[in-house]
């Protein structure tokens, strides 16, 4: 058994002094992904007793491409704090991240708690108040985004930041999986997606996680966002720069960090 | 080159389109060969298919996506022939023999009902002449061995166009926004591509403009009734034999193709 608050400790200074780390599994060689989530838990208790409060949680490696590259099967689920939300039009500050990249995602906003296990893509859909588009800053404390599964997960699937769109839709018309996202860094295109290039569908991106937590004995709960996975790569962000995501839809995010 | 080596070229080109035998690419046979030799020699194949009873019923653009612009160094889009014995019905059974080293793309489709003659054609006189986009899927395929392609190679190769699966629903241009399309391409049920219809120059109508103006320069017009493939939405997927393939596009349905090993009769 790993002493779990040692692996806190070095993953929550990596963030605080902007130092990436070596992957936990260097020298962890036995970290299990069921301890990994012990550790993200941990660290989100800490920013807990910060004054930050959970505001929801997300899905991440959900892209066939995502989970081959890392030799697994499954994707993998952090938390969202009140702290990581860019308010609209709030420039992101990148000299507090090591090496932020962005990715665009759809969101769900729920207005009932959702208990897993045995939930389905349809109770997600009913159990949604509105979709909305929506940026992830992903920005792992590990060197050059070198880790292995336990790894991401003990880093809280590297969550940095996130920002929501402000057109609100409820999903009762949307074709989910059929709707398009392009990627636009400053006036380039650098990716474009459909909402099925998570699981096949975003709604069972949220499903996986509800039971994810059900089989912890949490919850997805009502008034929580939760963020479905990266539909395209993400792309590196520097300062100075400036991504749009434009949903067909669901109008347009947009983030521009600070130079 | 001279004229005598791009007709060469050309002939070389066809024969291993008609042998399914892949040549060395012209890049290393001919080095000298420059863009202006590329387009030659695809025009030099266009009338070699026309004489023996071909009829050219649009054309395609490729070299639409950042993607493939950055891999072949290059910052312009390029263009074939699609010619009437390339069109495969939907849901169709094509055998993979009918070519070299296929793959597929997934496009959508313009339609034109009014001519585009360039120099000077804007993307609004694109949507005025738009009749209606409808979904495909479009077979490219290379007569250089192991698509071992520069710019000039594809050009001179008709754009490495081989093929092309229209879906019969058509959509008008009104109320549709050509950027944000979704489309998901399955291969045998399981999804290998997402993406969405601006991956093409932003705006699928800015590669058909492209096109208009460029043909112009040849004295060519795209003409009521052609077909104009854009560039795709993902990137391309091999083929192999066995495989069945289904593009879903956003509001404007779907089309299939299957390549059985076997001719299917």
């Amino acid at each position: 058994m790993t002493n779990l608050t040692d692996l806190v400790d070095r993953l929550a200074a990596a963030e605080s002094n902007r130092q990436p780390i070596s992957p936990l599994t260097d020298y962890h060689p036995g970290l299990s992904v069921d301890e990994a989530y012990e550790v993200e838990d941990q660290l989100i208790e800490r920013r807990i007793s910060r004054g930050e409060k959970v505001v929801g949680a997300k899905v991440g490696l959900t892209s066939k491409a995502k989970q081959h590259r890392m030799g697994v099967d499954v994707p993998i689920f952090g938390w969202l704090t009140d702290a990581m939300q860019l308010s609209t039009e709030e420039p992101l500050q990148t000299d507090v991240l090591l090496h932020p990249r962005v990715e665009p995602e759809i969101a769900f906003v729920l207005s009932e708690t959702l208990s897993g296990p045995e939930i389905t893509a349809h109770d997600v859909l009913d159990a949604t108040r509105w979709v909305c588009g929506g940026l992830e800053v992903i920005d792992s404390r590990y060197e050059d985004f070198r880790f292995r599964l336990p790894d991401v997960v003990a880093d809280n699937t590297s969550a940095a930041r996130f920002s929501l769109g402000n057109l609100r839709v409820p999903p009762d018309r949307l074709e989910l999986d059929m709707l398009g996202v392009l990627l636009e860094h400053g006036s380039k295109i650098v990716a474009s997606a459909a909402g099925a290039a998570v699981l096949g569908h975003p709604a069972a991106a949220a499903a996986c996680l509800a039971n994810h937590l059900g089989n912890r004995g949490r919850a997805l709960e009502a008034g929580w966002v939760v963020l479905t996975g990266g539909l395209t790569d993400a792309v590196p962000l520097a300062a100075g720069s400036h991504v749009t995501a434009t949903f067909a839809h669901l109008g347009t995010v947009a983030i521009h960090s600070c130079l | 080159m001279d004229q005598d080596t791009r007709t060469e070229a050309s002939r070389a080109l066809l024969d291993a389109l008609r042998a399914r035998q892949p040549i060395q690419p012209l890049s290393e046979s001919y080095p000298g060969i420059n863009i202006d030799d590329a387009y030659e020699i695809q025009l030099i194949g266009v009338r070699t298919e026309i004489e023996s009873g071909r009829v050219v019923r649009g054309h395609k653009v490729g070299l639409t996506s950042q993607a493939m612009q950055t891999m072949l160094g290059v910052h312009e889009p390029d263009y074939g022939h699609l010619f009437d014995n390339m069109f495969f019905p939907e849901g169709s059974s094509v055998s993979i023999e009918l070519f070299l080293q296929p793959r597929v793309e997934i496009e959508v489709a313009f339609v034109l009902g009014e001519r585009l003659a360039g120099p000077g054609v804007t993307v609004a006189d694109v949507l005025r002449a738009t009749d209606f986009v409808c979904p495909s899927i479009e077979i490219i395929d290379s007569r250089i061995v192991d698509w071992k392609i520069t710019l000039a190679d594809t050009i001179a190769d008709n754009g490495s166009s081989a093929g092309v699966v229209l879906g019969g629903r058509r959509t008008r241009l009104d109320g549709l926004d050509l950027r944000t399309i979704g489309t998901v391409l399955r291969r045998n049920g399981s999804i290998v591509e997402t993406g969405a219809s601006g991956a093409v120059l932003g705006n699928p109508a800015n590669a058909v403009a492209w096109l208009a103006n460029k043909v112009a320069a040849f004295g060519v017009a795209l003409e009521p009734g052609h077909v104009i493939l854009p560039g795709a939405c993902t990137r391309a997927v091999d083929v192999e034999g066995g495989d069945v393939f289904r593009a879903d596009f956003d509001g404007l349905g779907h089309v299939s193709i299957a390549f059985p090993r076997e001719a299917t009769e």
